[in-house]
């Protein structure tokens, strides 16, 4: 059997993920985590602060709570069921850091931790710093 | 010819520990049970070690051989083999590490009755041992990410496993071998690893049989290492193609890893096949003849993002029961 027909064969016998009920799921979660964005920033607001300060409180918040209960220990089973819904926002971004630091922290503080913190998150920050550089390139090209 | 037979090599003794996860389908009486991932330890790498370290304490305490064993050959999966190298370094025992993956339980048994075979040796000790975070943190993600599962993959078991042979007679016999050829498929998803080693299995199992001018019903049970579900199914398909009959089959994977406890394709990891067949198979009584085929994808990491296919290999080892373990 030649390779192209073996992958026919694995294509045939291999199980499809369910997408549409992923999706569905990731929509669902990850706008129940706008919703509580949207509670706590109504909240502070409500504490006469400003409503960029309170922006800025709203992120670090829900960084708080992803970090939080990764370190408890029952994230990860949130994350593993409704998948992108919770990996997409940021809260996914601070599990991947916690998730990554608590795994490593064993191998030393510097060549464990401090080397693998970003491990999964490393790509995140790279490439939105180098779309953020290029998006600013363009608008001031475009708008001076 | 890599197939041969064994004249005089017996399997006297083996010692099983399974972790939580194994516990959860029809296999439960194994020697130990861990219910904790750290057993004890610091951490899983520790426990892994532990867990190696149990199956030769008991062995060798049990069969009084403490300044008698010639040989111990270990295989998991841990990067240079660092944990059975470290266990090894707490016993003066003569060490040969070796990997093939998932496919590394059978190559240690070749290695160890080839030489009791040959007369170099007396006895020898197979170890073997895989830990789902072990594997976890050095193959995918780590731990506390919970990475989402999807159904072609399959999840490492946890558990090691050791088994004392022999020159003595028991009533479990090494009879034949065959060493597998490295095949490469093309397929490049290593979470599809099922599919990565069907093509080992069927070259193997055909080459066994071509070798020994045997049929597969000449087996009362042939089982694949860690195929599961998906896999499984390639290799029937593979064996179909080329008019190769089966009908005595099953795979450790699949059975230790039920399909409605784990919604993904079965178990994988070197301990997969020797708790299969040492707790539940030949505990059944039912079977005089069974094949073991250990399934192993090779692959690294490192040559996984670089977009290579991955070659997997699987090597055969026969046994012959007289009676039950026990």
């Amino acid at each position: 059997m030649n390779k192209d027909d073996y992958k026919l064969l694995v294509k045939k016998y291999t199980p499809s993920e369910e997408r549409l009920k992923n999706a569905l799921m990731a929509f669902i979660t990850g706008a129940l985590i706008g919703i509580i964005s949207i509670i706590i920033f109504q909240i502070l607001t409500s504490y006469n602060i400003g409503d960029k300060e309170a922006n800025v409180w709203t992120i670090i918040i829900l960084i708080f709570l992803a970090s939080l209960f990764t370190g408890l220990g029952f994230f990860d089973n949130w994350v593993a069921k409704v998948r992108c819904g919770l990996i997409i926002p940021i809260t996914g971004f601070a599990h991947s850091v916690t998730s990554s630091a608590l795994d490593y922290k064993k191998d030393g503080l510097i060549t464990g931790l401090g080397a693998n913190v970003f491990k999964l998150a490393g790509s995140v920050i790279l490439y939105g710093i180098v779309s953020a550089f290029i998006l600013a390139v363009i608008k001031v090209v475009l708008y001076g | 010819m890599a197939s041969f037979k064994f004249k005089n090599v017996y399997i006297l003794d083996t010692y099983s520990i399974a972790g939580p996860n194994e516990i959860k389908g029809s296999i439960k009486n194994y020697d130990q049970v861990i219910t904790d991932y750290y057993f004890g330890m610091k951490t899983f790498e520790d426990a892994e070690e532990k867990m190696q370290q149990a199956c030769l304490d008991n062995i060798i305490s049990k069969n009084k051989i403490e300044t008698k064993v010639d040989l111990v050959v270990a295989g998991e999966l841990s990067n240079q083999l660092a944990i059975s190298n470290d266990v090894m370094a707490k016993y003066q025992i003569p060490y040969l590490g070796c990997y093939s993956a998932c496919a590394s339980f059978n190559e240690s048994l070749i290695i160890a009755s080839n030489m009791i075979d040959s007369k170099k040796i007396k006895n020898a000790i197979s170890l073997t041992s895989s830990h789902i975070n072990v594997a976890e943190r050095q193959f995918r993600y780590p731990i506390e990410y919970g990475a989402p599962k999807i159904k072609r993959s399959t999840l490492t078991a946890t558990g090691a496993v050791g088994v004392y042979l022999s020159n003595k007679e028991s009533n479990i016999k090494v009879t034949s071998a065959t060493i597998g050829e490295v095949v490469d498929y093309g397929i490049s998803d290593c979470l599809n690893m099922g599919a990565v080693m069907a093509p080992a299995a069927f070259t193997t199992l055909k080459k066994h049989l071509e070798d020994f001018k045997i049929d597969s019903n000449y087996y009362d049970l042939i089982i694949t290492g860690d195929l599961g579900r998906v896999g499984s199914k390639i290799f029937k398909e593979l064996l179909k193609e080329n008019n190769i009959k089966l009908d005595n089959y099953i795979d450790a994977g699949s059975l230790l890893f039920k399909e409605e406890e784990f919604a993904i394709a079965g178990s994988s990891g070197p301990v997969t096949l020797p708790l299969v067949v040492f707790n539940k198979i030949l505990k059944t009584k039912k079977y005089h003849r069974i094949l073991l085929l250990a399934t192993g994808s090779l692959h690294s990491t490192t040559l996984v993002n670089q977009k290579k296919t991955i070659p997997a290999i699987c090597h055969a080892i026969s046994l012959e029961v007289e009676d039950d373990l026990s």
